[in-house]
C-alpha cells in the first residue's frame, strides 16, 4: 500500500517540482538595442525602444500584468489612450487604443487604470490580465477641473487609503495683474489659488466629483505634471516647474543669466494644509533661499523666511520636470531603491542662454527623503548636446512608469517614442 | 506678389490714411530688398528683449507653448492683424493647426516705430520674406482700437 503510494506520489512530486522550477526560471532577458536606443546610461544598463507610438506620449503606466497604457495628450485616429502588450524579446506590441479625448494623467492601482483630460478624471476597471474592461464606458469620477490652456495638464496618483491626487496648475506665470506683461505687478490675494495652483484629493471610487467634493490638499504651486506617492514616507510629492521670465518682465532687477539661473525647480513633500509659495516667492538654490518675488516687492535679494514650506530638493531653474518616480523594482541596483527618477522635458525659458533638461536624473533617497546628490540616469533623449542646448530635441522625456520586472519606462511626447530600460549586469 | 495686392485691398477697405499712400505702394513691390539694414537691426533689437525668450532665436518656437514665426499664416498674411496681435495679444488660439498653451501678452508698450520695425524683422527673418510693416500702419491701428 505504502509503496503503491510512494510509486503514485513520486513522479507526480516530480512533475509538480520541475513545474516550480519553470515557473521560477526567470524569462528570457530582455535585450537592449544595440545603440540603446540612443541613450546614455551608467554602466550596467541597457536600453531599447519598446515602441514607437507616433501619438504625444504623455504619462503612461504598467498594470503587474505588463500591459503598457499610454496616455496621449492629443487624440490621434480617435484614440486618447493607447494599450501595449509585452512580448518576449522586451518590446511591446500597440493593440489598440480608446479614451477619445487628450490629457496627461495616466495611473492604475488595485484593478483599476486612472486617466484625466485637462478637466476631468476618469477612471476604467481592469481584468485579471490586466486588460481594460469598460473602454467605452470608463466612471467619470472628478469633473470641471479649469483649464485655461496654460499648465493644463492634470496628473494623478493614489495614496493607500483610497484618495486620488490632482495637479490643477496655475493659469498664470506668477500671478500678475496682466500676465507675463513686463513690469506687471502680481494681484493680490491672489485669485488663481482658488481653483488652481495646488494639489487637489478627491476620493477614488466616487462619480462626478466637483471642486466642493474634494479639498484643496496642498496650495501656492504653480505648476507640477511629476506626482508620485512615496511608500517608504507614506506621502506625496511633486515636481513643481517654477516660474518664467525674471528678466524679461523685471529686467532692471534681473540679468539675462540670473533669468535662465533662477529659479529653481523644486521638489516638494506635502502634507494636507501646505502651501509651497506661489506666486510670493521663488526658490534661490544658490543660497537656498524663498525669494520674494518681484510682483510682490522682490528685488532680487529680499528673502522670505516664514509662512511657505521649504522644497525637499532644488534642481537647475526652467528643465520642467514631467515625470516623478520612486523605484520599487528590484531589477536595478541596491542604491535606487526607493529613490526618485525624474523625467526634465527640457527647457525652453532660459534662451538666449543655452537650454538644458532632455534627460532623466536619479535623486537618491533614505527614509522617505532625499539624501545625497542627484545625477543625471538617462540622457541624449535630445539626439545630440547641440539640439539640447537649441532645445530642438529630438525627443523629450515626459512620464516615468515602473514595469513589473523592474524595467523602468519613459515615454517622449515629441514622436511618441517608449523608452525601455533595463539593468543587465549580474 | 501677395503682399501688395493686400495692401492695397486694405487701403481700399478701411484705411483712409494708408488710401492716400496708396501711389507710393508700388516703389514698395520687391518689399524685402527695400527694406534698410537699421530697420532690421532697430526690429532685432526689440525682438531680442521682448520676443526671443518665448520664440526663440531661431523663431522655431516651443512646440505646444509658444508658436513659431517662421513661414505662418500669421506672420506673412494679414498685417493688420499681425499688428492687432502686438497691440492686443493673443491666447488659446490655433495657429496652422496647432495649439499653444502660452498667453501672448499686450505689446502695446512699444511705440509705433519700434512694432513696425520688429514685425519688418519677422517679416524677413527665419526664412520668411514679406512686405516691411510701416509705422503708419501701427498708428492706424493703435488708433482703430481706441475708437
Amino acid at each position: 500500500m505504502k509503496n503503491t503510494l510512494t510509486r503514485f506520489l513520486l513522479p507526480a512530486t516530480a512533475v509538480a517540482g520541475s513545474l516550480a522550477l519553470y515557473a521560477l526560471t526567470p524569462p528570457a532577458r530582455v535585450v537592449p538595442d544595440a545603440d540603446n536606443a540612443g541613450l546614455k546610461l551608467p554602466a550596467g544598463f541597457g536600453a531599447l525602444v519598446a515602441a514607437e507610438t507616433g501619438g504625444r506620449a504623455r504619462h503612461l503606466t504598467v498594470t503587474p500584468q505588463g500591459v503598457v497604457y499610454v496616455k496621449l495628450s492629443r487624440v490621434k485616429d480617435g484614440k486618447g489612450i493607447l494599450t501595449l502588450h509585452p512580448t518576449s524579446t522586451g518590446k511591446a506590441t500597440i493593440a489598440g487604443g480608446f479614451g477619445g479625448y487628450g490629457g496627461t494623467g495616466m495611473y492604475n492601482k488595485d484593478g483599476y487604470l486612472y486617466a484625466s483630460s485637462d478637466e476631468d478624471v476618469y477612471r476604467y476597471k481592469l481584468d485579471s490580465k490586466g486588460e481594460v474592461t469598460n473602454p467605452t464606458q470608463p466612471e467619470k469620477i472628478i469633473t470641471g477641473l479649469i483649464n485655461r490652456k496654460q499648465h493644463e495638464s492634470k496628473s494623478v496618483v493614489l495614496d493607500n487609503s483610497g484618495n486620488i491626487y490632482v495637479n490643477v496648475g496655475a493659469y498664470s506665470n506668477s500671478c500678475q495683474e496682466r500676465d507675463r506683461r513686463p513690469g506687471s505687478l502680481g494681484m493680490p490675494n491672489c485669485p488663481v489659488l482658488d481653483s488652481a495652483g495646488g494639489i487637489w484629493q478627491f476620493k477614488a471610487n466616487k462619480l462626478n466629483q466637483k471642486y466642493g467634493d474634494g479639498m484643496r490638499y496642498a496650495t501656492g504651486l504653480r505648476n507640477v505634471v511629476g506626482l508620485d506617492w512615496n511608500q517608504q514616507g507614506n506621502k506625496l510629492f511633486v515636481m513643481q516647474h517654477g516660474r518664467d521670465q525674471l528678466h524679461t518682465l523685471f529686467p532692471d532687477k534681473y540679468t539675462e543669466k540670473e533669468s535662465a539661473q533662477f529659479p529653481a525647480e523644486c521638489m516638494y513633500a506635502l502634507d494636507k494644509g501646505d502651501n509651497a509659495g506661489w506666486p510670493y516667492i521663488y526658490y534661490n538654490q544658490e543660497i537656498n533661499k524663498k525669494m520674494m518675488a518681484p510682483e510682490y516687492g522682490g528685488d532680487g535679494k529680499k528673502t522670505v523666511d516664514d509662512k511657505y514650506i521649504d522644497p525637499a530638493a532644488a534642481y537647475p531653474a526652467h528643465m520642467a520636470p514631467n515625470g516623478l518616480l520612486f523605484y520599487t523594482g528590484s531589477m536595478f541596483p541596491e542604491k535606487y531603491k526607493n529613490g526618485a527618477f525624474i523625467a526634465f522635458h527640457g527647457s525652453w525659458n532660459r534662451a538666449p542662454e543655452p537650454q538644458k533638461g532632455y534627460f532623466v536624473v536619479f535623486q537618491p533617497f533614505k527614509n522617505g527623503k532625499p539624501s545625497g546628490n542627484w545625477e543625471v540616469f538617462a540622457d541624449n533623449f535630445a539626439g545630440s548636446p547641440e539640439k539640447a542646448a537649441s532645445g530642438r530635441a529630438d525627443h523629450r522625456p515626459c512620464g516615468l512608469a515602473q514595469g513589473p520586472d523592474g524595467s523602468l519606462y519613459v515615454s517622449d511626447d515629441v514622436k511618441g517614442t517608449i523608452y525601455r530600460i533595463v539593468y543587465n549586469k549580474k | 506678389m501677395k503682399s501688395p495686392f493686400l495692401i492695397a485691398a486694405f487701403a481700399l477697405l478701411s484705411l483712409p490714411t494708408l488710401a492716400q499712400k496708396k501711389p507710393a505702394t508700388p516703389t514698395q513691390k520687391p518689399a524685402a530688398s527695400a527694406i534698410s539694414g537699421a530697420v532690421l537691426a532697430s526690429g532685432k533689437k526689440v525682438y531680442t528683449q521682448n520676443c526671443l525668450t518665448c520664440h526663440m532665436a531661431d523663431g522655431g518656437g516651443v512646440q505646444n507653448m509658444n508658436p513659431p514665426l517662421s513661414k505662418t499664416s500669421y506672420v506673412l498674411g494679414d498685417k493688420n492683424r499681425l499688428i492687432n496681435i502686438l497691440l492686443n495679444g493673443m491666447e488659446d488660439q490655433d495657429i496652422d493647426g496647432e495649439s499653444y498653451q502660452n498667453v501672448m501678452p499686450a505689446h502695446d508698450f512699444l511705440t509705433d516705430q519700434q512694432i513696425a520695425d520688429v514685425l519688418t524683422y519677422v517679416r524677413n527673418s527665419f526664412g520668411n520674406k514679406a512686405s516691411a510693416v510701416q509705422a503708419g500702419e501701427v498708428k492706424t491701428a493703435r488708433a482703430a482700437k481706441k475708437k
